[in-house]
């Protein structure tokens, strides 16, 4: 434990370093991997869309199940094979972009299937349009599971990301690697404890967003 | 049968949900406990069963004090039956059924043999629902489900708490009417709660009214309706007590038995001549057998050719009433259907006899005169 | 239908990734594993994950179970919180701290072994058992369980005939979520002494080879995805008849 604390008084940018690209590619993922998934989560819900909805919840699970490493290894080879860089950042990416999926695009999907289709009637009989339905009743509503879904999603994104310095990204995976290598407990724990805190911290955080971004009607009922 | 000696039950915010409370139930009797929400009738019976734990007092069950016996053993000897019904969802209607037994240890041919006895007496074809599962049933049929299962392993007891609650008022009426068969050929000793003074005047053999935890009156239904106790009972009851009257009078009790009929092969005329010198304008008929077959008027004579049959000219209106029917739903048929003299027929369609108005005015004066059963 | 096409697929093109490494023959300066290697690593591989999820069940159930019954709701969020950090925290840092652990606890130490993985495996999968089994006790409609206790079961009796066949269904689900993301979190033991496909995997990631990563991370992922279709029929059949029914008057 000493030598960890010795090396980050030491070399504090390192530790810097590895935690804001840690955040750095978890951020960019999450953007793209928010946005996708909400996209297709509301794409699905629409009417006569059932079988396509079917189809890719399921499609999405079964990549859950898909251990990190072997998708990364498969990204490696495909970006490889089209000549583009294979190790680091941009595998890394992708695959926390697909991975980030299925909680958002889950949670979007059930979320506004879930909304009152008493609202919904109640909004067209006023005159609303199926968008101004979307966006004024729907999503509003189906805001609080949404977050719960990007929340789980980040918090997934921070653990694989981890695993990610081991196909040359940077981040808090490499103290944990290079220590694991070199046989350097001080490393491994200041890997281990960073990011151990850097998720307890963001979950902690995405709570409280969760709680504010979530209509005041919604809360009053909550306990 | 059950006795209950001063039961109380306080909670330990200090709630007394119920004070004292003294009587008894004999043997084969349906009791029913009926009172506003809060008074106390469900805790009260959940107190016989254990099911809710007694503060003080004793609760006797044929002379022995209900605390004196395993719950779990004394609770397999009484039947329990609640609004919500309970049907376990992943257990077959036969399987239901056979609980308790299973918990006696009864041996699988018994078992089985007592579930499909009960299916025959709630009136459900064993061969097709006892294999079925409680979500292919509809509401009424799980309630039905409800009552077999509670009388599982034949207990002398049966608990029942607002057991047609849940029920629409269509399928309750007609519950209630045959669980009242099965109470005349099973006899047991029923505790039933509810907060329906209908139900509690159709269904009870006594009544106790309880209001705050306390036992009001306790009396039998025209007892309750007829000498109320006091403001509260009156109140509880309703002013239209004597038109609830009408529930505990048969017909049979107040029809008249003996009156004029025409045959259906009779002449029109020869039976105008009868009805003019006997001062009547509407006339039963019945056929050779004594079976009801329709009514003629004297108008329905003489809007007819002169050589016509009764069978021609007459009236074949459905409107009857059975023998066994109470008095109320004879009151309603007559009122909706216009008709001053309602015929009542018997077994195999045979007219009984014939109600008028001024015979259930009668009856009723006479009944709230006497005063109940006192 | 469709599900099983897709999962069939999937499963045929991991056979073949794997067997296409394996016929690689020579892979830069290192030779490519044999399927006897393959084989035996998966062998070593089934057994952590086995060892994880079963102390994951046997403390995992009866605790979410245990936190359902009024007595014990008071620590129900803390349980449930405690479970939920073990997930929270990234697999790969849970087994690394463990393995630097100087201590021993109980009758095994830590440090770099597979006892080390195992247990970081098992508090990585407790959350899904945990979770499940105290939602489904929870969620049994009280209904149930009054008829049950009036008609005369004792508390044992209830627990065994009404509330655990209710509940199986959705802890047979957490049990395969929990199992599924075991068998991809164990590729992690290999770098703190345990054993298992990890070991392909990784010599493939310090050697900078990706045809050894993918000979490594296909098998496993077979692995997951295979279990996850075991566990889903066990979890079919496992259902009481009278609950796949759908609710005729709901």
């Amino acid at each position: 434990m000493l030598e960890a604390w010795e090396f980050i008084v030491r070399r504090p940018e390192l530790l810097a370093e590895w935690v804001l690209a840690h955040l750095w590619i978890i951020f960019v993922a999450v953007i793209i991997a928010v946005f996708l998934g909400a996209f297709l989560g509301i794409f699905i819900t629409g009417k006569g869309r059932e079988q396509i909805a079917d189809t890719t919840l399921y499609l999405a699970e079964i990549v859950m199940t898909i251990p990190s490493l072997a998708l990364f290894g498969l990204l490696m080879l495909l970006l490889g094979s089209i000549g583009l860089k294979s190790i680091g950042f941009l595998p890394a990416v992708i695959a926390l972009i697909v991975y980030g999926q299925l909680p958002i695009l889950r949670n979007t999907y059930t979320a506004i299937r879930a909304v009152d289709p008493a609202m919904v009637e109640a909004g067209r009989g006023m005159g609303m349009t199926e968008r101004q339905i979307l966006f004024k009743i729907e999503l509003p509503l189906a805001v609080p599971v949404i977050m719960a879904g990007i929340r789980t999603s980040i918090v997934l994104l921070i653990g694989i990301a981890t695993i990610a310095a081991f196909i040359g990204a940077s981040g808090l995976g490499v103290p944990i690697f290079r220590g694991i290598r070199n046989a350097r407990m001080d490393l491994i724990l200041i890997g281990g404890i960073s990011v151990s805190v850097l998720a307890l911290l963001v979950d902690g955080l995405m709570s409280l967003v969760e709680r504010r971004i979530t209509p005041k009607g919604l809360k009053v009922g909550r306990q | 049968m059950i006795k209950l000696e001063k039961v109380t039950k306080v909670y330990a915010d200090g709630t007394r949900a119920v004070n004292g409370m003294n009587f008894e139930v004999e043997q084969g009797e349906l009791c029913v406990f009926l009172g506003p929400s809060g008074c106390g009738k469900t805790t009260t019976m959940k107190m016989i069963n254990r099911l809710i734990p007694i503060t003080s007092g004793n609760i006797y069950i044929d002379g022995v004090d209900n605390t004196k016996i395993n719950a779990s053993e004394l609770r397999r000897n009484i039947g329990y039956a609640i609004q919500e019904i309970g049907l376990f969802p992943h257990l077959t209607v036969g399987q239901n059924i056979e609980t308790v037994p299973v918990l006696k240890g009864w041996s699988k041919s018994q078992r089985r043999e007592r579930a499909e006895e009960l299916l025959e007496l709630v009136r459900m074809k064993p061969s097709e629902f006892i294999d079925k599962y409680p979500n292919e049933l509809s509401g009424g049929q799980r309630q039905r489900v409800g009552v077999a299962r509670a009388l599982g392993a034949d207990p002398p007891i049966l608990l029942m708490d607002e057991p047609f609650g849940a029920i629409d008022p269509i399928n309750r009426v007609e519950l209630q009417s045959e669980f009242l068969k099965i109470q005349q050929k099973i006899k047991k000793t029923i505790i039933f709660v509810t907060h329906d003074i209908y139900e509690a005047i159709k269904m009870g053999d006594r009544i106790a009214l309880m209001k705050d935890g306390k036992l009001v009156q306790y009396d039998t239904p025209a007892d309750l309706l007829y000498q109320p106790k006091d403001e509260f009972v009156e109140g509880f009851v309703g002013a239209d007590r004597a038109l609830k009257g009408l529930q505990l009078l048969r017909v049979k009790e107040v029809m008249t038995g003996t009156y004029t009929t025409a045959n259906i092969e009779e002449k029109a005329e020869v039976v105008r001549k009868r009805m003019e010198a006997e001062g009547i304008d509407l006339l039963p008929v019945v056929d050779n057998s004594g079976r009801f077959a329709g009514s003629v008027s004297i108008s329905d004579i003489m809007s007819s050719s002169r050589a016509a049959n009764v069978k021609d000219v007459m009236n074949q209106s459905e409107a009857t009433s059975d023998v066994n029917a109470v008095l109320n739903e004879a009151l309603s048929l007559m009122l909706s259907s216009g008709l001053k003299t309602l015929p009542i027929v018997g077994e195999d369609n045979r007219l009984a006899g014939i109600l008028t108005f001024d015979a259930i005015q009668e009856a009723l004066h006479e009944a709230v005169k006497a005063g109940g059963t006192k | 239908m469709r599900r099983w096409i897709v999962l069939v697929v999937l499963l045929i093109v991991l056979v073949g990734l794997t067997v296409w490494t394996t016929s690689a023959g020579d892979i830069g300066i290192f030779h490519a594993f044999t399927y006897g290697d393959i084989i035996v690593h998966s062998k070593d591989h089934l057994i952590m994950v086995f060892w994880a999820v079963l102390i994951a069940v046997l403390i995992g159930v009866p605790l979410g179970t245990l936190v359902t019954r009024p007595r014990f709701n008071r620590i129900s969020p803390l349980v449930l919180g405690g479970a939920s950090v073990g997930q929270s925290i990234p697999s790969l840092a849970i087994i690394a701290i463990m393995a630097t652990l100087p201590f021993s606890l109980f009758f095994f130490d830590f440090g770099f072994n597979r006892e080390t993985a195992i247990v970081a495996l098992f508090i990585y999968g407790l959350l899904p058992i945990v979770r499940n089994s105290y939602a489904s006790m929870n969620n049994i409609n009280p209904a149930l369980i009054e008829s049950a206790r009036g008609m005369g079961m004792t508390r044992w009796q209830i627990i065994r005939k009404i509330e655990l066949p209710l509940a199986i269904p959705v802890i047979m689900t957490g049990i395969r979520v929990s199992t599924v993301v075991t068998v991809g979190t164990a590729e992690l033991a290999v770098l703190v002494g345990g054993k298992g496909l990890g070991t392909i995997t990784f010599t493939g990631v310090f050697a900078r080879e990706v045809m050894l990563i993918i000979q490594g991370a296909a098998p496993t992922a077979f692995l997951a995805v295979g279990l996850g279709v075991i566990l889903e029929s066990i979890e079919k059949l496992i259902t009481p008849r009278g609950l796949k029914i759908k609710a005729k008057n709901s």
